[in-house]
This record gives C-alpha cells, structure tokens and sequence, in this order.
C-alpha cells in the first residue's frame, strides 16, 4: 500500500512515487492534483482564496489560487519534474450555503475556480478533467500510480477522474 | 492593542470565553424552554487554529453535519454556525414536530425549514444577549443550511479569515442533554476587526 499523505486547508505538499495525496472536506475551497505522467512525482494544494492581492499581511502563500500554485510547481521542480510533463486536476469550489441576499463573498467558490484555471493556463500545464461547482462537499484522493483522482462525496457518490 | 489574534492576551480570551457563556447561557434558555427539556451547556472554548487544524474540530473533516450559518452585520461582522449531527437533529425535529423520538428524519423542506429556525432561533438569544452586554448593535441575516462533511461547512467562516490571517478563532459552546449527551456546538465567529470592538466595548482595551 502506497503511503496515504494529508494534504489540509492551506497547505500544499508534493511526493514522489508511490504515493497517495489526500485533502478532505473541501467546500469553496479548491483541491489542485498535480501529476509528472512521467517520473509519477504528484502535488497537490488546498487554496482557499483566488489571488493574494486581496491579502493584506499573507504570511502563507499556500492558501492563494496564484502563489499557492506557483508554490506547487516550484516543488514538484525540485523534486526532479519537467513543467512540461505534468497534467492538472481540479476539484472543489462548491457554494457550500444558498443565501437569499447573494453577496459577492459567497461566489468565492466560483471565483476560486476560475482564478485557478487561469492560473494553471499561466503556466501552460492543463487541465485533464475537473469537477468543481455545485453546493456539496468534496474528498479528493490522488494516486502517483496512474494520475487518478478520486472524488468521493456525502449524497454524489464517488467518482474518479 | 488586540486588532489581530496573535495580539489577544490570556484576560482577552477570558473575556471572549465570557461573552460565549453569556451568549450561550441564553441560548441555551430558549432552546430548553422551545423543547420544553433540560438543557445545559459546557465550558466555552475559544479555539485560535490554523487553517490546516479547522476541518478536524468536530471529529472528523468528512463527518456528516447539518450546519445552519447566519451572517452578522452591524456593529461587528462574521458569522454564526450552529452544528448538529444525524441523531441530535432528529431528535429535535421530532420533539418539535410532536412526532415519536423513534421516526426516521426525511430531510426534506419542512424539516430543513424546522432546522433552520432552531439555528435562528439560538443565534438570535445568543446575540440579543451580546448585544445588551456590549452596547453594539448586532443583526443576524438570514439563516442558511447544508448537510455535508464537517470540513466544509467549517471551511465557509474560515474562509473569509483567510483575507486578511492565517489563522482563526471560534468561539464554540456546546449544548448536551441532561444526559450530557451532545445536542450541538454553537459557533461565534466574529471577523478579525469584530472581536477588538467586542473587547472594547466591554472596556477591556
């Protein structure tokens, strides 16, 4: 058995082969999957925020959608992957509370996603299959054999990617 | 000067862990009178956490909870959550319903809606309590309700911390039965700029 590598709300961690990245319970927040198709090194991030513009004093570059994954990439480099190599999985970025009065603040999760796909679009590494949207929570499993992502969910069912 | 969390002394979160017991003290009146049953509650705990540590303080990121999160403007902003789980919450909406304590919940629109008001109506004695205390004039929002994984139900408050810190603070009670089985947790989540006003308007800085 692969060893099982938690991944939580702000963070990011990358690995090498074999391995398994796990983050649970994203809401809006979004889980970026990584993966080098040819050394199998995998990454993978929790961003909770769109851009660290917004930030005022941003000590963790983790929790943004454009540091977050430059900070990712950054990593996987040092472990010995070519940009050119990896592939990109995205999950999350659900509205977790349908509130009458819909302010800006609570489509985070819509803006998480698109921050994040612009991002990675930056940096020209794409994005082989995403499940993001919707109003549910999501668990997100990725696995250095294959680059496969499990999406696992309360009511959704699991699905792979 | 306590405008950020790494700013709060020991007596700060005395007072803040005060203002969850008053809260909550009335809180916990209105729901015992409304279920007509004994209810108590337990020390409050302030919990300053970083982001990484939110997803596991009620158990688990993937445990299922029913979440009711109302808004706050006013005087202060943030958030009020209040969490059951499966079985607490089918016993409230049995009692309230009049239903036998053994009836398998639907969550459908009458019991989200039966939910909903419980929620609305712990934070609105929480905060009318606050209130008085403080002088600050504090409005809930509409309430809304998710049934999902703790972890992100959790994450929404957390979230809007995330803008201006990287770490969070939950001002959380929780409500047992005479029993001292665990009903639900009470979160106050003021936002960064709130609690230094909280503070002050008590008079503690």
């Amino acid at each position: 058995m692969a060893e099982i590598i938690k991944v939580g709300m702000a963070e990011l961690k990358v690995s090498r082969h074999p391995s398994i990245l796990t983050t649970l319970g994203l809401g809006s927040c979004i889980g970026i999957a990584l993966y080098d198709r040819i050394k199998k090194n995998i990454g993978m991030a929790h961003i909770m925020l769109p851009s660290s513009s917004i930030a005022t004093a941003s000590s963790n570059r983790a929790k943004f959608a454009d540091t977050g994954i430059h900070d990712l990439i950054e990593e996987m480099r040092r472990c010995g992957s070519d940009i050119r190599d990896i592939v990109a999985k995205i999950a999350g970025g659900a509205q977790m509370f349908a509130f009458a009065t819909q302010n800006e603040s609570m489509k985070i999760g819509q803006r998480n996603a698109e921050a994040t796909r612009a991002v990675l679009a930056g940096f020209r590494i794409p994005i082989i299959a995403e499940d993001t949207g919707g109003n549910y929570g999501r668990t997100i499993e990725l696995s250095s054999e294959d680059g496969s992502l499990k999406v696992k969910t309360i009511g959704f069912g699991i699905k792979y990617l | 000067m306590a405008d950020n969390i790494s700013g709060l002394n020991n007596f700060h979160l005395d007072v803040l862990k005060e203002i969850g017991n008053i809260g909550a003290g009335n809180a916990a009146t209105a729901l015992a009178k409304l279920l007509d049953k004994r209810i108590e509650m337990r020390v409050p705990q302030i919990r300053i956490m970083r982001f990484s540590e939110v997803s596991d303080v009620l158990g688990g990121a993937e445990t299922p909870v029913i979440g009711i999160l109302l808004q706050l403007q006013g005087d202060i902003s943030g958030s009020m959550m209040f969490i059951l789980d499966y079985p607490s919450s089918r016993m409230l909406v049995n009692i309230l319903m009049g239903k036998p304590m053994e009836t398998e919940l639907e969550y459908d629109e009458m019991t989200c809606s039966v939910l909903t008001e419980i929620g609305n109506i712990l934070a609105g004695s929480y905060l009318s309590a606050l209130s008085n205390l403080t002088n600050l004039k504090i409005i809930p929002d509409v309430p809304a309700l998710a049934i999902d994984m703790a972890g992100a139900i959790l994450s929404v408050p957390a979230i809007e911390f995330g803008k201006t810190s990287d770490t969070v603070l939950y001002i959380e009670n929780v409500f047992t039965d005479g029993c001292d089985s665990v009903i639900g947790d009470l979160f106050l989540v003021p936002d960064e700029l709130s609690y230094g006003k909280l503070l002050e308007a008590l008079g503690v800085v």
